[in-house]
Formats: structure tokens, C-alpha cells, sequence
């Protein structure tokens, strides 16, 4: 099993690899100058030359790329904006930053937001879809189940503003979203998010309503559930013990997918709340023709990704012997 | 309807003919030194072939011009796969499938396109084998509009025809397959493979996913079929009795290889190879309206099958075989008639069984449990 | 009891010396398209220490006669009747607890598949031990031993380390020989056995069967034996039960039903087997048809619309009366018992031949 996560790992680094040859030819390499965009209105040959020159972006592609990927892994000192220690992505055009401190500078935000997200909706969607499977056919797993339906047709640009308006603006239940960090002031992190948390954690937990409550209920039907209940194990015991088990399968699978890309960046959530994360990150990139931070922002997202996978694959060994054992 | 009702278009040979005249005839279907390994995927860093499921590893056989050939074992033997390699859905490794004197062993797609018609295969489980979104007429025409082949009087007309062959009713070829039951949709699938006039039908399993009553009637449907649209078979089954009653001359197969091979009565009551003989004494039987059942011989082998990845050296059999000997292991036995055996029954074992089944003075049990159980209870 | 005088009457009152008594028992399910009569107005008696065969095929209510008996059917769709006595105490009504202790340690059961009838996801020993510290109060330790022990018994070699294996790394007779160390190793009196042998090889079947036997002996636990193949059943049972579309149709000794079988659906089923000494010859004698839908079951005698003795019964009694099984050794048919006598004499045993 162990084999089969390096595996894995190497899989994705190539992967990754593969990506960031793709990511640079099509940002480097297309007809568009960047440096015309920093030069600006009184633009002459030779700034623009020597805009090249700052940039690096004078030398032939397949060059630019050794000396990014040699940034990548040993960092880089030839950016007149100073050293550029590895993982270098080099400097934004826009902001003059470090693009790998700026990610880092962002990073923490949207942390914060999927992973609270994610303990909320995880308890919440859980634990109603498994009560609607264990009280199957009552008025618990109807209301429940038509709940779902109607809170998974929301979108968060729907009820983040309504959420706002109501719970903050109208009533002043809650502060208004903003971040502080965890190490600062661990109350101010808190209240500051819970509005983000519960809006986009929602429309997660409906739909892990229905799929708890469907893996649950299938499970129940396997024939080593009737099994266990034969040799005289309780409803109750079968419940947590053999089915709760085997439905955990489809559940790590899309966690895995939603946990990835809200990582990548909620660019939605952080955009209706105003939450400067790696979402917003990502659209500012593209607003400025910001390459280096746009390709950083990518690229970072990718590998979130595959970190993402690989865990889940992991998730299903500790989960299934069969795939630990296989 | 029952297929008792049923008036089959011009018989081209009267039934009844004796199982020495079926050997006789001229060979359709030779198979000589068959053989697949699927490779086994493993190592690291990078995947790479590591081992080989051996599930068929070369075996001989031959099956006339209408006769039916009988091939059975256990799970795991390589009888399904044998099959599929002679019907060309599997590609053989090595070794040679001849039809007609033809070489189809690797034939192209083009190539075997007028065979495909010719040698037809009927499924295990009639409810996967038959598209639920085509109806009965159109999946039973399936064949002859890929063939491009337009019988007289029409396509529909085949179709009718066709289901009344195998006991349907021929209105209802407008009918969904879940329209019918367990039973009727075996009946379409043997008409789906009727449909070509085919000389040979490879049948997998053909009646065990179905009830006993059930299984009665398909079985003498492909009786009737095969005697009187004078086809070959072969039937490929893990069901002792039902192979014996469809079939003149039987193989028995073991981790991919033919062990036994003769025609039924040899095969039944004179079989020489241990194997043959745990495998008939393991058979449960009724003795109807009898005072006492004849007494068969007990053999209660230890364990399961071994895997086909590494089965044993020499004979693949010994591993579970009460007279293994070093022979055993360091020779693989041929596949010969052997002294004693009438003629086409051919034996791979160096110590082989007298010819009966009848008991013996003392059981054959190797399983330690039952044996150790056995021993407390007597003593 | 080899000649049957009563061929009619209502159920008769539990037998008194019986372990398991059934009595009139009606179960059916509702289901999208209406109400599955899946077993109507069945009744039997089990000793300690017998084999009892049920024989049917699919949709006779075998299978769910005997997750009624241990309440394993699903209380929301179904509806039970009638009286199910283990031992004198009343299973059909019997709180959900008792019910509990009940199962797994008084009466355990084995499935047809094992590789999808045990979990995948803990170890086979595990799985062993777990009743018997439920119902034994035993400890983790002390479970484990006897789980060891248990599978020793069942032969399965180096108990000790397989018990750590999970049952995907056991082939398919050895997974089988688990589930029966896991029914038995609370020493239960009854053992449901549902088509144990019908996904195994024809050698491991034979083991697995004479391994039944044997702990039969060693442990004088009575055994349910549900069936669809007669040679299995003549093999293993004391007591045949034939069983069609949720109604018992013949009962009786081994001997009785398979020397003398009295019912035109048991004759249909001996016709229609070929067997190992039978004349390939002769073509098998189907019965024609398929089982009828419970959604809507045939009026009088459920058979009779594939039966081809009805003309020899007169009346219609087949299509408007349903014949009733008398107990002990029966037939319930509307032929009189001189008729299923000469019948199967000259009809049905020269076929058998």
C-alpha cells in the first residue's frame, strides 16, 4: 500500500511537471507582450526593451522555462526586485511582490474557510443524512430529504448576501465577515468567519445530506449487514459499526473533490463576503494580465489537487482493506 | 407454449444418432495447444507485467460436425475462457483454432466476419447478455442486419419464425426483454444465436443462473436444436449431470488443462484421472423410488483450487491428489489413452484410478476437518 | 406415518415435543406493485437434533420463511402472521431484544454467498468473535481463543494467524467454512443454513456439506436446510419440505418423498433433473410454465396452472379449492392418495429409470 501511495506521489509530480510545461508555453509563450501593458502610454522601444530585460522575458522560451523551473527549486537572484528564494515564481507585474509570499500571505484565509467549512458541513450533512437513513420513511427523513433538495438548488451568491443582510446588517446577530488571523485573536478569527462558514457550508451540507442518507440506506442492503444483525449485533451496532464503514467510500471521494477545490480558492464566497483569499487571488491575477502570479496561483491550485487525491486514495486504504491489501 | 408444440422447419437428420457415429464425423472445430495468460500487473516504482494468470494452458480438442462437446470443472478451470478464445472474443496467446480447416487463432475482424456468423455463443445470465432498450425483434434481427444478410420474406418474418423455433410466442417480437421471464429470455438468446444458421454455438453456462424446472426446458430446447438444425456444440457447464445429459463426448478441465477427455459413458462411469473421480463421487444424488441409493465411491478432496498464477509443477493436480508421488512433480503427464481406457479416452495422470465409481473399501477423505471429526466420532 | 389418512384439516395445535413450531404462518410485503403473498398459511415442526429440507425455487418463500423465524425481515414492509414458537416462546411478537439474544446464540444462520455475506472491512476473526462476547459475555482474549478454536474446527489451517486475514484473502470454500465457525461458535440448537453450498465447486460443496454433518453429530444442533437441488437435500436432510409459491406442498420423511414423492410439482422437479445414472436418452420432462407473480397468485391450488394431472382430479376443484397439507408426511394436492400412488409407479418412476 505504501508502493502504491509513492506511486501516487511520483504520478503527481509528474503530472505536475507535465502542468507546468503546458501552463508556461501557453502563458509565456503567447503573441501577447506583458511589457507593453507595464510600459504604458509614453512607450518607447528601448523601455520596452529594458522592460523585457527586468522581466527576463528577452531570452528564448525554452530558456525562460530552465530559468523558472531553476527558480522553482533553487530560487533565483537576478530579479531587480531582490532575491527570490525557492519555490521562486518570480515577482508580480502588478504589485512588484514576491508571487510565493503572496500566495502564503493568502494562503491562511482561505485555509481557514474550507477547513471550517468543512467541519461544519461534514457534521452537519452527516449527521442529518445518517439520521434520515436510520429513521428511513418517517417525517424526519422526508423533511430532511425534501430540505436538502431545496437548500442544494442555493447558490452562494443568493444567500451570502441574504445571510448578510438579515443576520449582520438587519439584526447584528453576527459580525461582519472579515479575517483576522487564528494566532491574533482566535475569537475575532472566529466570529469573523462564521457567516462565511455557515453560508457556504449550506449548500455542501444538503448535499451531504443525500449522499450520507443514499450510501447509508445501500449499505444497510448489503447482505453482511443481515449477516450481523443474524448473529444477534444490534440495529444500532450494525449501523455504526458495518454500515457507517462502507458508505465512507463515496463520501471521501467528493470530499476529496470539494475540499480541493474550495483550497484552490472559494472565489465566490471570498468574492461576496470581500475575503482577499486565493479565489480573489486568482481573478486579480487575470485582471492585471498578472502572469507569474496567475501561473503561481495556478500551479498551486494543481497541486493542491493532487495532494488532495493522493490523501483520499489513502483515506480508502485505511478505509477498505481490500484496497490496502490489494 | 411449450417447445413440445413446436413444428421446426425441414430437420436435416433424423435424431438418435449413436455417440461412436458423432466421432466418426468430419472435424469442424480443432483446437490444438490453446493457450492464454492474462498478465498480472505489479512492482514499483513502475507498473510492469510480473506474472501470468495461466487460464488456459494449451489444450487439444476436437468437436465433429454436429456433435456436442461437453467441457467441465470447477470455477478458475479456464472453461469460459476456452470459449471465448474459440468464439475469437479472446485473442489466444499462443496455440491454433481451426474452423474448417481455417486458421482463426488470429484472425481480423475482416477476417473472421463470415466465421462470426457460423459459430454463435449463447451467455450465462440471460438478463445482462440482452440489451433492455432493443426489442425482442430487433435483437434477434441484430445479427443478420450486421451481416447484411436478408432472408427471404423478410427480416420480421425470420424473427417469427425464429421465436417459434425456441418456443415463443412470435407475436411478441415488439416485446422489451423484461417483458419475459428467466427462462423466455434464455429462449431469445438462443434465437438471437439461431439467427445466422450458425454450425457451431458455444454455450457458457447456458442454464445455471435458471430454476430447476426452468433449466429443463432450455436444456431440451438446445437438445432439439442441436439434433435437429444438426449443430455443434460446445457446451461449457460446472454441472455434472446436466453436461452428461447435453453432451456425447466430455473433457474434464483443471487449472487449464485438459485432464480427461473421452465420450460420455467412459467418462462417467469408467473415468480414470483422481480428478474425474472426486469430482463425480462429489456430485449429490437422488435415488428416486429406489430402496437404497447405489453405492458410489466417497472422495473428499482438501482446500480449494490453487491459483492459476503459480499452479504447481508436473501435474497440476497433485498438489490435491491422494497417489501424488515425486513423479508427479517433476513430470507433467501427457494426455494419452491409457491402458484400459476404450478408444478416444485419453488420461493425463501417471498413476491413474481403476475404471469405476463404485465405493471402495475405504473413503478417500483428505480434509482434515471432516477427517479429524470423523476419527472423534468413531473412536 | 407412511399412509396418510387425513388428507384435509385446520391447522393442527403446536406439536409438544417440537423445538421450532410454525404454525399458519403468512408473510407479504408491500412493494410498489402491490402486496407480495410471499408465504401463505405455512406450518412445520423441527426437532432437536434433525435436518430439516426445504426445496423450492426462487420466489417459493424458502429464504423468507426463515428470516421470519429469526425477525430479519423489514418490519416496515412486511406483515406477519400466524405463530412461530421456539421452544414455547412466541417469536412473531417478541420485542426486538429478545429477539437479540436470540439470534446468533440459540439460532444462528449461514447465507449463500460469502464473500458478500460476511464484511469486508474487519477481520474474519473479528466477525467470529463479536457474538460470542455479545451473547457469552466473553472477553476480548477469551473470544478470540475460542474464535481460533472454532475455526481449527471448521478446518481452515493456521487458525490462529487467519483469524487476523479479512475474508477477501479467503478463496471461497475457506470463507464458507468461516461463516459456519461464526454461526456456531456460540453452540447454537438451531442452524439456518440458506443455500450454503449453491455459489461453491462441486468439491468444496461435498467438503462443506459433510462438514455440516459431522458438526451435526459432534454438537446435536438441529438444522434448517433451505435448497433449490433435490440431490443436496437427499443428502443432508432427515425431513424434506417441498415448497411452491409460498406454500408447502409435500412433506415427509427423506425416504417418503424420495421413494414415493406424492405431489405433480415434486414429480416435475425429479423430471426435470437429468442425474449421473440417468439415460441422456431419454430428454428431460419440464414442467411447463414459469412460478406464478405473488403480486396475483393462481386461485385454488397454486400449481395448477402447471400442473397436467388436474384433468384427473374433476370439478375444477384445482382452480377453486386449495388443497390443504395435513401433517406429517402429506401431499397437498386434490388427487386422491390411490391416484398419486399409481401415478408415480407408472408414470412418473420408469422415466426416472
Amino acid at each position: 500500500m505504501l508502493r502504491f501511495l509513492l506511486r501516487r506521489t511520483l504520478g503527481s509530480i509528474v503530472i505536475l511537471v507535465l502542468l507546468t510545461v503546458v501552463a508556461f508555453l501557453l502563458f509565456f509563450g503567447m503573441p501577447r507582450d506583458p511589457a507593453l501593458l507595464m510600459c504604458g502610454k509614453t512607450c518607447t522601444p528601448d523601455a520596452l526593451e529594458n522592460i523585457h530585460r527586468t522581466l527576463g522575458i528577452d531570452k528564448s522560451i525554452p530558456e525562460q522555462f530552465w530559468i523558472f523551473l531553476q527558480g522553482l527549486v533553487m530560487g533565483r537572484d537576478d530579479f531587480a526586485q531582490g532575491p527570490c528564494p525557492a519555490p521562486c515564481f518570480g515577482y508580480s507585474y502588478h504589485t512588484n511582490e514576491q508571487v510565493w509570499s503572496t500566495l502564503m500571505d493568502r494562503l491562511p484565509l482561505t485555509v481557514s474557510l474550507a477547513l471550517g467549512a468543512t467541519v461544519v458541513f461534514l457534521f452537519v450533512g452527516l449527521g442529518t443524512g445518517m439520521l434520515a437513513a436510520w429513521r428511513r420513511g418517517t417525517l424526519v427523513d422526508k423533511s430532511f430529504t425534501a430540505g436538502s433538495m431545496v437548500l442544494s438548488s442555493m447558490q452562494i451568491y443568493f444567500l451570502g448576501p441574504l445571510a448578510l443582510a438579515v443576520l449582520v446588517y438587519q439584526t447584528h446577530l453576527f459580525d461582519e465577515p472579515r479575517y483576522t488571523e487564528l494566532t491574533a485573536d482566535p475569537v475575532a478569527w472566529f466570529t469573523g468567519l462564521i457567516i462565511p462558514w455557515v453560508v457556504l457550508s449550506t449548500i455542501f451540507a444538503a448535499q451531504y445530506t443525500r449522499m450520507a442518507r443514499s450510501s447509508m440506506i445501500e449499505q444497510l442492503q448489503e447482505e453482511h449487514i443481515r449477516t450481523a444483525r443474524a448473529k444477534g449485533m444490534s440495529r444500532r451496532y450494525v449501523f455504526f459499526r458495518y454500515a457507517w464503514r462502507g458508505s465512507l467510500i463515496p463520501i471521501v471521494t467528493i470530499l476529496g473533490i470539494d475540499l480541493s477545490s474550495m483550497l484552490g480558492g472559494a472565489i465566490i464566497t471570498e468574492y461576496t463576503f470581500g475575503l482577499p483569499g486565493l479565489g480573489h487571488l486568482a481573478v486579480e491575477s487575470v485582471q492585471f494580465s498578472d502572469l507569474p502570479l496567475l501561473l503561481g496561483v495556478m500551479l498551486f491550485a494543481a497541486a493542491v489537487i493532487l495532494l488532495c487525491n493522493i490523501v483520499v486514495d489513502a483515506a480508502y486504504a485505511f478505509i477498505d482493506p481490500r484496497v490496502r491489501l490489494s | 407454449m411449450t417447445q413440445e408444440d413446436v413444428v421446426l422447419p425441414a430437420p436435416r437428420e433424423a435424431e438418435g444418432r449413436s455417440e461412436a457415429e458423432a466421432g466418426e464425423r468430419e472435424p469442424l472445430l480443432v483446437v490444438e495447444g490453446l493457450t492464454k495468460h492474462f498478465p498480472v500487473k505489479g512492482g514499483f516504482p513502475i507498473r510492469r507485467t510480473v506474472g501470468q494468470v495461466q487460464a488456459v494452458d494449451g489444450i487439444d480438442l476436437t468437436v465433429a460436425v454436429g456433435e456436442s462437446f461437453g467441457l467441465v470443472g470447477e470455477s478458475g478451470c479456464g472453461k469460459s475462457t476456452t470459449g471465448r478464445l474459440i468464439t475469437r472474443l479472446l485473442e489466444p496467446t499462443g496455440g491454433k483454432v481451426s474452423y474448417r480447416g481455417q486458421d482463426i487463432s488470429h484472425a481480423s475482424r475482416r477476417e473472421l466476419a463470415p466465421i462470426r456468423s457460423e459459430i454463435q455463443m449463447i451467455f450465462q445470465d440471460p438478463y445482462s447478455s440482452l440489451n433492455p432498450r432493443q426489442t425482442v425483434g430487433k435483437i434477434i434481427s441484430g445479427p443478420m442486419e450486421i451481416n447484411g444478410i436478408e432472408p427471404e420474406g423478410g427480416r420480421e418474418k425470420r424473427v417469427r419464425e425464429l421465436l417459434e423455433i425456441v418456443g415463443l410466442n412470435p407475436e411478441h417480437f415488439n416485446r422489451f426483454p423484461h417483458e419475459f421471464s428467466g427462462g423466455q429470455r434464455q429462449r431469445i438468446g438462443v434465437a438471437r444465436a439461431l439467427a445466422l444458421e450458425p454450425k457451431l454455438i458455444v454455450a457458457d453456462e447456458p442454464v445455471s443462473a435458471l430454476d430447476v424446472s426452468i433449466q429443463a426446458q432450455v436444456v431440451n430446447l438446445l437438445q432439439q436444436v442441436q439434433r435437429e438444425l444438426d449443430i455443434a456444440f460446445l457446451f461449457i457447464a460446472h454441472d455434472l449431470a446436466v453436461v452428461r445429459h447435453f453432451s456425447q463426448r466430455v473433457a474434464v478441465m483443471y487449472l487449464g488443462k485438459i485432464i480427461e477427455v473421452g465420450d460420455r459413458t467412459s467418462i462417467y462411469t469408467r473415468p480414470r484421472h483422481p480428478y474425474t473421480h472426486a469430482l463425480l463421487s462429489a456430485v449429490p444424488e437422488v435415488a428416486v423410488g429406489e430402496d437404497s441409493a447405489p453405492q458410489r465411491e466417497r472422495i473428499r478432496l482438501a482446500g480449494d483450487v490453487p491459483s492459476p498464477i503459480s499452479p504447481p509443477s508436473g501435474c497440476r493436480f497433485r498438489t490435491r491428489c491422494w497417489k501424488a508421488a515425486e513423479k508427479c512433480a517433476a513430470e507433467e503427464p501427457p494426455l494419452v489413452r491409457i491402458s484400459g481406457n476404450h478408444e478416444g479416452h485419453l488420461t493425463a495422470c501417471h498413476f491413474p484410478e481403476e475404471p469405476t465409481t463404485e465405493a471402495r473399501d475405504e473413503d478417500i477423505v483428505l480434509d482434515p476437518a471432516l477427517a479429524a471429526l470423523e476419527d472423534g466420532g468413531e473412536g | 406415518m407412511t399412509t396418510v389418512t387425513k388428507e384435509a384439516g385446520a391447522p393442527v395445535p403446536a406439536g409438544a415435543g417440537a423445538f421450532l413450531s410454525v404454525r399458519d404462518l403468512h408473510v407479504s410485503f408491500r412493494t410498489e406493485d402491490g402486496v407480495v403473498g410471499a408465504v401463505d398459511g405455512l406450518s412445520f415442526d423441527l426437532e432437536r437434533g434433525k435436518t430439516l429440507g426445504i426445496v423450492g425455487e426462487s420466489g417459493s418463500g424458502k429464504s423468507v420463511t426463515n428470516l421470519t423465524v429469526l425477525g430479519l425481515h423489514n418490519p416496515m414492509f412486511t406483515t406477519v402472521e400466524g405463530e412461530i414458537l421456539l421452544e414455547g416462546q412466541e417469536l412473531t411478537t417478541a420485542r426486538e431484544s429478545e429477539l437479540e439474544r436470540i439470534r446468533g446464540n440459540k439460532v444462528a444462520m449461514i447465507f449463500q454467498d460469502p464473500l458478500t455475506a460476511l464484511s469486508p472491512y474487519y477481520t474474519v476473526g473479528r466477525q467470529i468473535a463479536e457474538p460470542y462476547m455479545k451473547h457469552r459475555g466473553a472477553s476480548r482474549k477469551a473470544a478470540w481463543e475460542r474464535t481460533v478454536e472454532m475455526l481449527g474446527k471448521v478446518g481452515i489451517p493456521h487458525p490462529r494467524e487467519r483469524a487476523k486475514d479479512y475474508p477477501h484473502q479467503f478463496s471461497g470454500g475457506m470463507r464458507q467454512r468461516a461463516m459456519i465457525a461464526m454461526a456456531l461458535v456460540c453452540d447454537p440448537d438451531l442452524l439456518i443454513a440458506d443455500e450454503p453450498t449453491t455459489a461453491l465447486d462441486v468439491t468444496v460443496q461435498a467438503q462443506i456439506l459433510d462438514l455440516l454433518k459431522d458438526l451435526q453429530q459432534d454438537t446435536g444442533s438441529a438444522i434448517i436446510f433451505i435448497t433449490h437441488d433435490l440431490g443436496v437435500i437427499a443428502d443432508m436432510a432427515d425431513d424434506i419440505m417441498v415448497m411452491y409459491a409460498g406454500n408447502a406442498v409435500e412433506r415427509g420423511t427423506v425416504d417418503e418423498v424420495l421413494r414415493s414423492p406424492r405431489h405433480p410439482y415434486t414429480w416435475g422437479l425429479l423430471n426435470s433433473m437429468p442425474r449421473l445414472d440417468s439415460d441422456p436418452a431419454t430428454p428431460l420432462a419440464p414442467i411447463p410454465g414459469a412460478p406464478p407473480s405473488l403480486l396475483n397468485p393462481p386461485s385454488g391450488c397454486r400449481f395448477h396452472p402447471r400442473c397436467t394431472f388436474q384433468d384427473r382430479v374433476g370439478g375444477g376443484r384445482c382452480v377453486d379449492e386449495r388443497p390443504l397439507l395435513a401433517p406429517d408426511r402429506a401431499s397437498a394436492c386434490h388427487l386422491t392418495a390411490d391416484q398419486k400412488r399409481t401415478i408415480f409407479v407408472e408414470e412418473i418412476k420408469p422415466r426416472l429409470g
